[in-house]
């Protein structure tokens, strides 16, 4: 379990104190993907550089199980940085070194391993990330997936219990990104590890996050369930991320729903209710006839979803709000 | 034929002073990478937001290496005079003429480190500490390795420098090819003694550049 108890961080500009993080308290239980989003300069990679203390803070104390991290002296501290693997936006592996050699690294840096282990660990972690052929190869000879692939296989060399990721599919393309999060998503399940994600693509964190912040201006504007912040983004900065990332355009939107007849409403399914044939039941019941203005069916982690904006006219429109509720869908009067 | 033109020309003489500019050239090569390397890294290291960033050791370091860098080579030859007869008990000949190319190129290579240490990825360095790395890790596990290629290319560059500074070790009595020219072919007018020792030393410079290309290139694995 990762603690931060009133962690904050500032820059010393001249005389003037130019905050990054403002106090900030969040808590990352173990084995659970947590997501931050933020644009950039939101201060969400200083948080995530504050957990292995990359940055110092300048008050407040980080925790992990228990233990405060800040009063670690430089041994412990490179003792505990062995548990908690990085992996980064442009990958940081080391050019000079053949793709065993950048999984090797860490083991060497410790001091503690055998040969042997070494090399049978190396072995196990190619094999876990796909690449049992490419150890000979430099990172300038793999593509930006592989890349990213040897950077996850180093982070876990050492066996360590968290793994933060730092923008760590921004660099890749879409298809690439998702085999990353897939293997990320893996990884978590299989090995328990906590993974403390930040990225500014929604999309990441609705395909493997359970949990979720929201970042804007060095402060954790808003924190939930996946799901919850998904789809019923409370802050604006939640919104935009969210717009975005279904690639909707909120003045079309806007200018769709003046010209739609009745009453709109947008429906959310969750779970199970996703696959119900809801909608022809609650018009034949209820009388009201729809039409559908927008939607989407689609994924977060493992949960399906759908979330439909409707205009409603004619018929018992109370009779039908109240089937759909009683159906489990969350019903939002947009007009 | 050949000997109707190069009438003037010692070709014993030719021998020893090359054997003199490799003897120079070679031995503060050495010794300035032995001291170059070293004070290049802590001039990086104590850089500006870097691992040990020790403003005050910085400003003086770097204020000693200006000094020697700006001091034109055929004064610091003069200069040196008093440390080279410390150092090796005589400031004459090959032996007196090391000690001031050292002085000359040491704080050179220093400065080409320190660049090509600069140009290592910043966020390679970041990563090497989260493994759980301390600073000697760092600059021997990570950024050495990783500014291997620049630091040959440095080598290289300060070869060639210590190359034409050599020259003018005459001065000193210090022999040479250069020297050779400067004796014979400028002073007593033996254009063809001039010719030859330049061209020799036109080779013995290529010569240098393609070997610190080719070593470039083999540890490049960019």
């Amino acid at each position: 379990m990762i603690e931060l108890d009133q962690v904050q961080k500032s820059y010393q500009v001249g005389d003037r104190a130019i905050p990054a993080l403002h106090p900030t308290d969040l808590t990352i239980d173990t084995g659970e993907v947590f997501g931050i989003v933020g644009h950039s300069g939101a201060g969400k990679s200083t948080l995530v550089r504050l957990i292995n203390l990359l940055e110092r803070p300048t008050g407040g104390r980080v925790l992990v199980d228990g233990e405060d991290v800040t009063h670690y002296d430089a041994a412990e501290l490179r003792a505990f940085r062995r548990k908690v693997g990085m992996i980064f936006q442009h990958f940081n592996l080391l050019s000079s070194r053949t793709v065993a050699d950048n999984i090797a690294f860490p083991m060497k840096l410790a001091g503690i391993y055998s040969k042997a282990e070494i090399r049978d660990r190396v072995a196990e972690l190619l094999a876990l990330v796909s690449l049992t052929d490419q150890g000979n190869k430099y990172p300038s000879q793999l593509s930006g997936g592989q890349k990213q692939r040897v950077g996850i296989a180093r982070a876990l060399a050492c066996r360590p219990t968290i793994l933060l990721c730092d923008e760590a599919t921004s660099a890749l393309d879409p298809q690439t990104t998702q085999s990353v999060l897939r293997l990320l998503a893996e990884i978590n399940r299989e090995l328990g590890l906590t993974i403390v994600l930040i990225t500014h693509e929604m999309d990441v964190v609705r395909r493997i996050c359970d949990r979720v912040a929201v970042m804007d201006g060095g402060r954790i504007v808003e924190m939930g369930a996946v799901t919850d912040v998904f789809l019923h983004p409370e802050h604006p900065t939640t919104r935009d991320f969210v717009f975005e990332s279904e690639n909707v355009d909120r003045d079309e939107l806007q200018q769709d729903l003046q010209h739609a007849p009745g009453r709109i409403l947008r429906l959310t399914f969750r779970g199970e209710s996703t696959y119900k044939p809801l909608l022809g039941h609650v018009a034949r019941q209820s009388g009201v006839d729809f039409s559908i203005l927008s939607g989407r069916i689609d994924h977060i982690k493992d949960t399906p979803y759908g979330q439909l904006t409707l205009s409603l006219v004619g018929g018992n429109l109370d009779q039908a709000m109240a089937e759909f509720e009683a159906a489990d869908v969350h019903v939002e009067v947009v007009r | 034929m050949m000997d109707s033109l190069l009438t003037n020309v010692d070709w014993v003489e030719i021998g020893w002073a090359s054997w003199d500019t490799l003897v120079m050239v070679g031995m503060s090569l050495l010794f300035s990478v032995l001291i170059g390397l070293p004070v290049g890294v802590l001039l990086f290291l104590t850089g500006k937001r870097q691992l040990l960033e020790q403003p005050v050791a910085y400003a003086i370091l770097s204020f000693i290496v200006n000094v020697l860098r700006s001091v034109p080579f055929i004064i610091l030859l003069i200069v040196m005079i008093p440390v080279t007869v410390m150092i090796i008990g005589t400031s004459l000949g090959v032996a007196g003429a090391i000690p001031p190319l050292v002085a000359g190129g040491a704080p050179f290579f220093a400065r080409l480190v320190e660049t090509s240490l600069r140009e290592v990825d910043r966020g390679i360095i970041e990563a090497t500490q989260a493994m759980g790395a301390n600073v000697r890790q760092v600059i021997f596990g990570a950024l050495l390795p990783e500014a291997l290629p620049g630091i040959i290319a440095g080598i290289t560059v300060t070869a060639i420098t210590l190359v034409s500074y050599a020259a003018m070790s005459g001065v000193v009595g210090g022999g040479g090819l250069g020297d050779l020219a400067i004796r014979f072919g400028y002073q007593r007018f033996q254009t063809d003694v001039m010719v030859i020792t330049v061209a020799l030393l036109v080779v013995f410079v290529q010569l240098l550049q393609m070997l610190g290309d080719r070593l470039v290139l083999y540890f490049s694995r960019k």
